[in-house]
């Protein structure tokens, strides 16, 4: 798999702190699982990590250390090996098969307009932001829009293709709210995303605009 | 007995003081035969920062301590897990923290998981030379946070310590999402390039 598209920089950041919406935090860690680059450039975002805790003024704490525990608990032990392989399993990477189990093909779709399905991934606090997958039938464009706040889709199956480029299985578009775009599917494969966003998106014309409420995105 | 670094100087020894080795010593000891002085060490180390990264985080000091319990405890119980070729043992032990507050302090799933969880690029045995690259990586990355901007330093700390979302940093100090991105990304730049040349 060749990977060509990235999450920014920025995105990884957040990532590596922990401070990602969760919504975002599936795209990535699904992202991550699927792209050795983008694991080099978390561990050496790790270790800024390290250096801020390691610089944090201690608070006291009161109780001691909970020694009688420590006899109740089972030791965790490595399944295979001291490392476990990140990865994909068929076209699901590892982080979502707790949600969507191993195969795309047994997702239970919903048709939400000509040529595009959808299925939802519940949150913890849906508040916070939207998760889903969407599967475009081959050639299909997507109404124009653009974005209230950050989206982030990563290709899982096919690819699709916008004014900055094609996106294959495994690229990510990260996208700000400034961003407006029009994506195509691929004419032959079509395309499946898992896209989380933060707001609603804002669609440009007012037939696209009608059209929101059916899509759902 | 360690003696307990209480404020890490800008030199940045830390917790890791005196040697680089020590902490990841008692991890393996640990692991190796349930080794309950080490633990309490590594307690007496780690749980008072523990606490003070969940109170930033915005847990009361009642929960922080809890959380600093735990923390520890899964410390323990996953001490079979850890390989010190993957990263220093604060590293390994703030993931830990890190993982709990998102599971406990905002109750979602976590979804990027453990660094031993990854198979990074550049993986291979842990060669003496290796162990003295992690102390001068983290001696560098200190030194290069010390040397930011303060408006990059902010957003940096904010994200790493206060665990806001890039959207809720915005919010905070009145700036445009993009801003706090690109300060988000110079910091990152400065700290690359410190530790390129040990790749």
């Amino acid at each position: 798999m060749k990977i060509t598209h990235h999450p920014s920089d920025a995105s990884l950041m957040s990532c590596s702190a922990g401070s990602m919406p969760e919504a975002f935090a599936a795209v990535m860690a699904s992202h991550i699982a699927m792209c050795p680059c983008c694991r080099g450039t978390l561990s050496t975002m790790e270790h800024i990590g390290t250096a801020l805790f390691d610089q944090l003024p201690p608070t006291p704490v009161s109780r001691p250390a909970p020694v009688a525990a420590l006899r109740a608990m089972d030791a965790d032990v490595p399944s295979q090996g001291p490392a476990q392989e990140a990865g994909v399993l068929g076209d699901v990477p590892d982080p979502l098969v707790k949600v969507l189990g191993t195969s795309l093909d047994d997702v239970p779709w919903k048709r939400v307009g000509p040529g595009v399905w959808s299925h939802n991934i519940t949150l913890s606090d849906p508040s916070r932001g939207d998760l889903r997958l969407i599967k475009i039938a081959p050639g299909q464009v997507v109404p124009d829009h653009g974005h209230h706040g950050n989206e982030m889709t990563l290709v899982l199956r096919g690819a699709y293709s916008d004014a900055s480029g094609v996106y294959r299985a495994g690229d990510v578009a990260d996208l700000d709210e400034h961003i407006e775009h029009q994506p195509i599917a691929d004419p032959v494969e079509g395309c499946i995303c898992l896209i989380a966003v933060e707001g609603r998106l804002k669609f440009k014309s007012r037939v696209a605009r009608l059209v929101q409420p059916f899509t759902g995105f | 007995m360690i003696p307990i670094v209480l404020n890490a100087p800008p030199d940045g020894r830390g917790l890791n003081a005196p040697g680089p080795l020590s902490m990841a010593e008692f991890l393996q000891r640990i692991a190796e035969r349930g080794d309950v002085e080490a633990f309490r060490k590594l307690f007496q180390a780690y749980a008072p920062r523990v606490k003070a990264y969940m109170m930033r985080q915005g847990a009361d000091a009642n929960t922080a301590e809890e959380l600093a319990q735990e923390t520890l405890l899964t410390v323990w119980r996953k001490a079979g897990l850890y390989s010190g070729e993957k990263g220093s043992a604060t590293t390994w032990i703030f993931t830990i923290a890190r993982n709990l507050r998102i599971d406990r302090l905002r109750r979602e799933l976590t979804w990027v998981e453990l660094p031993d969880g990854h198979n990074e690029e550049a993986s291979s045995d842990a060669l003496p030379d290796e162990i003295l690259a992690e102390q001068e990586r983290k001696l560098r990355v200190q030194a290069a946070l010390a040397t930011l901007p303060p408006d990059q330093l902010e957003v940096v700390s904010l994200s790493y310590i206060e665990g806001l979302s890039h959207s809720e940093i915005a919010d905070r100090l009145g700036l445009p999402l993009g801003t706090v991105k690109s300060r988000m990304r110079l910091a990152y730049h400065k700290v690359r390039e410190s530790v390129e040349d040990l790749k």
